[in-house]
């Protein structure tokens, strides 16, 4: 199963076409990444390390040389790891299962799972603070039930928050990247496996695992990324007393305005996102082989062993107990607050009482929400899809630019790693002279998502294009089908879960407004995550209750365009 | 894969077309000459009322663009590095703890409003008038009535109260590194216990911890999560806040209440100024000083307590009822200059991060 074995040899000619195609592939990505990402960040960077007023000469270097900084940067790495090993020990065994058995409503528990995803941090903190706080129902619960005068569970503000609200927000990262992988290659190996006498350990540990591997690598990358770039999660929930490198980034920009320091801090920061880039591309690039694809519908059977029902069982109820419990209890309180009329919030949603300039109707956010995530999703696949092939067959070891290929690779998660705060800022900077001045340009908003979905849109595609046998798309060019029908007849339909996926996530990272704070300036679009933000800035129960109203629509919103875009996908696939 | 590009690039066109044409607003009727556009860079909690904003742009034939740039920190900070290119006409939401920096970074033109003859002397703060004061308001202590009434607790009476034993675990304050009220309490607590004397604050602040102080990163968690008076029933019953919070509540449980549920605490306050200014390289400089003007003015003066929840500067302006119920200002408040707030704060943000996080 070593990738040199079916390595397809190919005449030099040929070789070298491929790889102008592959530029071409790669082209309109990269010019998107050059303009909205590389130029901001060489321009911000020449801002910070002019001396002026707002630097004071610090370097990359001379940052590291401070203790403290050493500490924040130690911090956000080691709590990383570990929130991406829980991710992945949590998550795995529901991939597997969501991908190898059927049962009834699975559609929706995979939509569910996704919810966390968007969910502003401080509506996530209010939710476990309804569960876990001192006040919160399982205090409660155990406290009368054992008779205790304090609360037993003391959760708030320590580091096994930070890690199960990591958890929380990433699982479905893994559930669905693995997930999908799983779900469009031939299972029959691991049977084989089981006929040759391996019991079920065995065929998971030493079939399916190395099997997922590529896509298990993707999995952990992104959620490394994620966690280590970690801000309101760590602010919020960790109670003040950690800081990772993203956070201690803020305050050095918007408390002290030492760009010098605070660029240098994100350039760090880059620095650990191009290793963990490069160490991931490495491991899935070797950890590919070719696998038989094979349509989601015949690899899905009922879960019929006692041991298969216990696995879906236990799935179902982690998603039921660590994702949905939570948010469940907020929208239960946006329904009981203050003994008032269930609905009483959600009708004033669409009360402007106060005659506000800033009133936005709930249907207004929603629009706009939908929009920009719907841009996003086009935007981030239109340019991932291609390169991802592009990086996967350059790639191969003996192409042409296989190096430039695996660079790229290698490159492709800065976006991820890059603090918010100071790309933000790099915007300013960069386009503030015609033809682009684009700072007050509701363009931005989609570019500022699609910088963070294009990185993953590819990470989440290219384990499946890697593993995908070429020889089933080479049978179908010898039997007279160009590229594109190749693409629509062969590739389309049997990659569709992983694509799903990639496609899903796109959405959902616009849905939650991420990067929201990369905007420097922003004109009215206010979308459903700014309208919480703006509800939970004044006090007052009409204000709670409103938040709490607008949070439970969002996760609505979330499922159901969820389950929508699996739908009509899997419907395009199937024709 | 063809259909699946035609419908990704149908949404987008149709996204886009949607996103280009936004609902005309009511306000907006047809004038004989194009309108002006006035842009504002304000801070995220700025508000209005709609046919306020409505009047100015008709009597000036004007558009008024709002740029909400983030919290107070973030839109200045926007200001400046963009001083070479100006994002907007007119700066609003400097309060006194960032005034020292908007002020040396020259990034604004001083304009003597006719209308500051309405304005108490005791806000003005830039003699050049480079930035004029809009409203004010304070940050302070709030408590959970019920709670203490529950405990059989009166409320304490001074700052270094909240030190004692009985208090250990039942407040709230924010971190002065990410939140403005956080900053402010924390100027409130130097000014109360000066450097150089023999309790200054850091020894207040180390009771402070050890007395179990929780520091929350933002005003809406310290509100919604951790304080027990608010709609969220966090488990502690003393929170830094606003002194109109209390009103606020009355105001926004809909009749429901005819008495605040929460009280400020007395020798807790920190007085906070906001300011307007005209950012240098405006090409609309006469228009930009009638909007000065018209901030300072009776008519958007009385708009600013139940938008915003501060108390306008304007002597003339009359408060809602709510306000002169249950929203009046603390006896007294702590103050520092903006000179010594610049000098210290970086310095002061540090020290306090290692004597209480670390």
């Amino acid at each position: 199963m070593k990738n040199a074995e079916l390595r397809i040899e190919k005449p030099p000619l040929l070789n070298s076409q491929f790889s102008i195609l592959n530029l071409a592939l790669a082209a309109p990505a990269l010019l998107f990444l050059v303009l909205f990402f590389v130029w901001p960040l060489i321009e911000i960077a020449r801002v910070s390390f002019t001396p002026s007023e707002i630097s004071r000469g610090a370097t990359p270097f001379s940052v590291l040389l401070d203790p403290a900084h050493l500490r924040v940067l130690w911090f956000s790495f080691w709590q990383a790891a570990l929130s991406t090993a829980l991710t992945l020990l949590a998550g795995i065994p529901i991939a597997f299962a969501f991908a190898r058995y059927r049962f009834a409503g699975q559609r929706l528990w995979r939509a569910l799972a996704v919810v966390p995803f968007v969910m502003p941090t401080v509506v996530v903190a209010a939710a476990f603070s309804a569960l876990l706080g001192p006040r919160g129902a399982l205090n409660a619960a155990l406290q009368s039930a054992l008779g205790l005068d304090q609360p037993p569970i003391q959760l708030l503000g320590t580091l096994p928050m930070i890690l199960l609200a990591h958890v929380f927000y990433n699982v479905a990262v893994v559930i669905r990247l693995v997930g999908g992988f799983l779900s469009a290659f031939d299972p029959s190996i691991e049977e084989a496996a089981a006929g040759l006498g391996a019991n079920r350990w065995q065929t998971f540990r030493h079939v399916s695992l190395p099997m997922a591997l590529p896509s298990v690598g993707a999995a952990a990358a992104l959620t490394f990324l994620f966690t280590f770039t970690s801000f309101g999660v760590v602010l919020i929930l960790g109670g003040a007393r950690f800081a990772t490198l993203e956070v201690e980034i803020y305050r050095q920009t918007a408390q002290l305005l030492r760009l010098d320091v605070a660029t240098s801090l994100a350039i760090v920061q880059m620095a650990v996102t191009l290793l963990v880039g490069w160490a991931s591309a490495r491991l899935e690039a070797r950890a590919s082989a070719p696998l038989e694809a094979r349509p989601t519908r015949d690899i899905r059977r009922p879960a019929a062993s006692p041991a298969a029902r216990m696995l879906v069982a236990g799935s179902l109820a982690f998603i039921g107990v660590v994702l949905v419990l939570p948010l469940a209890t907020l929208s239960w309180r946006s329904l009981n607050l203050e003994g008032n009329d269930p609905l009483r919030y959600y009708v004033a949603l669409s009360e402007n009482v106060r005659g506000s300039l800033f009133f936005v109707p709930p249907q207004t956010a929603i629009r706009n929400s939908l929009i920009f995530a719907a841009i996003t999703a086009a935007l981030a696949m239109l340019l991932g899809l291609p390169l991802g092939y592009a990086i996967a067959q350059g790639g191969r070891p003996n192409a042409n630019g296989a190096r430039l290929a695996r660079l790229l690779d290698a490159l492709l998660l800065l976006p991820l790693g890059t603090s918010a705060v100071t790309l933000g800022l790099g915007f300013l900077v960069a386009f503030d002279r015609p033809p682009l001045d684009l700072r007050r340009s509701v363009v931005l908003l989609p570019v500022a998502h699609t910088l963070i979905a294009l990185p993953f849109v590819v990470r989440a595609v290219l384990p499946a294009i890697r593993s995908f046998d070429p020889r089933l798309r080479e049978a179908a060019r010898g039997l007279g089908a160009g590229p594109l029908q190749a693409l629509r007849y062969v590739d389309l339909p049997l990659l569709a879960p992983p694509f799903i996926a990639a496609m899903i996530f796109a959405f959902t990272i616009s849905l939650g407004e991420f990067g929201a704070s990369l905007l420097i300036a922003r004109p009215e679009y206010p979308t459903m995550p700014i309208v919480i933000y703006r509800f939970l800035g004044q006090p007052g129960a009409l204000n709670y209750g409103q938040a709490l109203a607008m949070s439970t629509l969002l996760m609505i919103v979330t499922a159901v365009s969820v389950m929508v875009i699996e739908r009509v996908n899997e419907r395009v696939a199937a024709q | 894969m063809k259909r699946l590009i035609l419908l990704l690039t149908t949404a987008t066109l149709l996204a886009a077309c949607a996103v280009q044409a936004p609902p005309p607003r009511a306000a907006e009727q047809p004038q004989p000459a194009a309108p002006r556009t006035l842009t504002i860079m304000t801070h995220d909690s700025f508000g209005a009322s709609e046919d306020v904003i409505a009047e100015f742009e008709r009597a000036n034939n004007a558009k008024v663009v709002i740029l909400k740039s983030g919290d107070a920190g973030s839109t200045l900070n926007k200001a400046i590095l963009s001083k070479d290119a100006p994002l907007a006409d007119v700066l609003y939401g400097v309060d006194n703890t960032f005034l020292g920096r908007a002020l040396a970074a020259g990034i604004l033109e001083p304009y003597n409003s006719p209308a500051l003859a309405d304005i108490p002397d005791r806000f003005k703060l830039d003699p050049q008038n480079r930035m004029l004061p809009v409203d004010y308001g304070h940050v302070i202590i709030n408590y959970d009535k019920a709670f203490l009434k529950d405990k059989g607790l009166a409320p304490p009476k001074s700052l270094r109260e909240l030190t004692e034993p009985q208090w250990k675990g039942m407040l709230v304050v924010q971190n002065p590194a990410t939140s403005s009220p956080g900053l402010a309490f924390l100027l409130a607590t130097i000014a109360a216990f000066p450097e150089g004397s023999d309790y200054d604050w850091k020894r207040f602040w180390q009771a402070l911890r050890a007395n179990d102080v929780y520091v929350s990163p933002d005003w809406s968690d310290a509100y919604y999560t951790q304080f027990s008076g608010s709609s969220g029933k966090g488990p502690r019953p003393l929170v830094v806040s606003y002194a109109t919070s209390p009103a606020a509540e009355v105001f926004f449980s809909e009749g429901k209440l005819e008495e605040p549920p929460t009280g400020n605490l007395e020798g807790t306050a920190f007085e906070q100024i906001e300011f307007v200014g005209i950012l240098k390289g405006t090409k609309n400089r006469d228009l930009a000083e009638k909007w000065v003007d018209f901030m300072l003015s009776k008519r958007f003066q009385e708009d600013i307590p139940l938008q915003m929840f501060v108390y306008p500067v304007a002597k003339s302006a009359a408060w809602p009822e709510v306000f002169v119920k249950f929203g009046q200002p603390p006896a007294q408040a702590f103050s520092l200059t903006p000179e010594q707030i610049d000098q210290g704060r970086e310095r002061w943000i540090e020290e306090w991060t290692k004597l209480v996080l670390k």
